[in-house]
């Protein structure tokens, strides 16, 4: 390999409804390395707002989750024409990884969250939960790629994602991807793409929301699921509110 | 305080209500009866603006304003309250927050202060309270997990926190048992009786009628009303059904 990273085009697996148009050599090739070391538990918080962001974000994390280690990750992609967090995560025996992610955006932004889970050694669990809330022509993607080693019995790994399109025109990827080689494994995920449930938004117009606010709140109960697992309050108040206010912003 | 004229609607195409005429002033609780496809439902949803419900004809005026021409939260800040047939379910909204959120949304657009969090909570203790409804209730996700019976109690918890003048309520005695039944005409009679207020009680049955007595009764009937009585008419229809009173009529 030459020094120069080839940037990547539609034709990878990983980056097919990434706007891979607006890359730039130096957005990529910035892997940050996480080690949670054997029984420990640690946190990673990811916040891409119109205060931090370029118009380009690729976050790249490296995790590697010791033996009955813990590592929980909870980020919100709200800002960025082209927003992509991409974390590559090895799971040692007995270890678990949680994932809380949100992607909320319009016009014609592209936010996206790709894992590679690899669950390497037995016991090991993992949650990913993914929200995406998109109108305009923005879109929200969650690539999940889950490996199970042939054996890491007992792995026990789930994916949960649900697309909300405000508008015509908005859209939402969900790309599963499961490499199983161990038999005793519990691996579950699940992908549903909706919209407002018309009939909550008229009982709650009929005891006097507007529409924007009965809009929030549905938005916001839709966004929870992701930061269930989130205990810490300001952190969680945080990460809702990037996104309520994004939303508030441009509707 | 609430006159309906000649109102026709329909939905999807199918004509429901057919010029249907009704007059109710204040402090008076009338009662709407009628066989199943009447249009009951459709009246309260037409009253309350429900998207879908088409208005083809006729007028509805509101204290003296036009309700066809306000949109569905804005008649909720003018005082309506529609309790639901069948209530709905918002996961991962607390009623504790949707309530709070939905009163001061109301004072807003009526030029009043919002409630703090701690008046709040003390009002929607007192309304629980009077409802036989556990405080903890509101503290769940808005009538998830709810049964039949605690979803009626919860709607009425709604009205008694956001005090309307005028209430719609359409079959709130379905799905209750003969307590429940009790509990809620009672809170009926405790938050709507007034010569300030009044209520369109929407049901099929006479059982909710002897806790709630109406000072009128009309029954619906091919989308119209075809005779309109004092509370012996819901007696009469008891007795005798809807064919033979329609026939008399």
């Amino acid at each position: 390999m030459s020094g120069t990273l080839d940037l990547p085009t539609r034709k990878h697996e990983a980056w097919r409804y990434s706007a891979v148009d607006k890359l730039r050599a130096g957005d990529l090739g910035k892997w940050r390395q996480i080690d949670v070391a054997s029984g420990d538990n640690a946190r990673e918080l990811l916040v891409i707002s119109d205060e931090n962001a370029g118009e380009t974000e690729v976050v790249q994390l490296r995790v590697n989750i010791a033996d009955d280690a813990r590592f929980e990750l909870f980020g919100v992609i709200a800002s960025g024409e082209f927003s992509r967090v991409e974390v590559e995560v090895t799971m040692g025996r007995g270890a678990h990884f949680e994932m809380g992610g949100i992607t909320v955006g319009g016009r014609n932004t592209v936010r996206e969250f790709v894992t590679r889970v690899n669950h390497a050694e037995p016991e090991a669990t993992s949650n990913q939960t993914v929200r995406s809330v998109h109108w305009g022509a923005g879109t929200g993607n969650f690539l999940g790629a889950i490996d199970v080693a042939r054996h890491a019995q007992k792995t026990d790994a789930a994916q949960d994602f649900k697309g909300l399109l405000l508008e015509k025109g908005a859209s939402v990827n969900a790309v599963p991807q499961l490499e199983i080689f161990a038999d005793d494994v519990k691996c579950a995920h699940g992908a549903t793409v909706g919209q407002l449930d018309e009939t909550a938004r008229f009982y709650m117009a009929a005891r006097g929301l507007s529409p924007d606010l009965a809009r929030r709140l549905l938005v916001q109960a839709f966004i929870g699921d992701a930061l269930v697992g989130l205990d810490d309050e300001e952190a969680h108040e945080k990460l809702l509110g990037t996104a309520l206010d994004k939303l508030d912003k441009h509707l | 305080m609430l006159k309906i004229e000649n109102l026709s609607a329909e939905i999807d195409g199918k004509q429901i209500l057919n010029g249907l005429t009704l007059e109710v002033a204040k402090g008076e609780v009338h009662a709407i009866m009628g066989p199943n496809g009447a249009g009951k439902s459709t009246l309260a949803y037409v009253l309350g603006g429900r998207p879908g419900y088409e208005v083809t004809g006729g007028s509805v005026s509101f204290d003296g304003k036009d309700l066809l021409d306000m949109e569905p939260h804005e008649r909720a800040a003018a005082g309506l309250f529609l309790g639901f047939q069948y209530p709905v379910e918002i996961p991962g909204v607390s009623n504790v927050q949707f309530l709070r959120e939905a009163l001061n949304s109301q004072r807003k657009q009526r030029g009043d202060e919002p409630l703090t969090g701690g008046e709040f909570l003390k009002l929607a203790k007192e309304k629980a309270g009077l409802l036989k409804l556990d405080m903890d209730m509101l503290k769940r996700n808005v009538n998830v997990g709810f049964s039949g019976g605690e979803k009626k109690r919860a709607e009425m918890v709604q009205m008694g926190i956001l005090d309307p003048s005028f209430a719609v309520l359409d079959e709130t005695d379905s799905g209750l048992d003969i307590d429940a039944l009790r509990v809620v005409g009672e809170g009926i009679n405790a938050i709507m009786r007034s010569p300030d207020k009044a209520a369109l009680l929407i049901t099929h049955y006479q059982r909710l009628l002897e806790v709630v007595k109406p000072d009128r009764v009309s029954i619906l009937a091919q989308g119209r009303i075809v005779k309109t009585g004092g509370a012996e008419l819901a007696e009469q229809l008891e007795n005798e059904g809807y064919d033979a009173v329609m026939e008399a009529a």
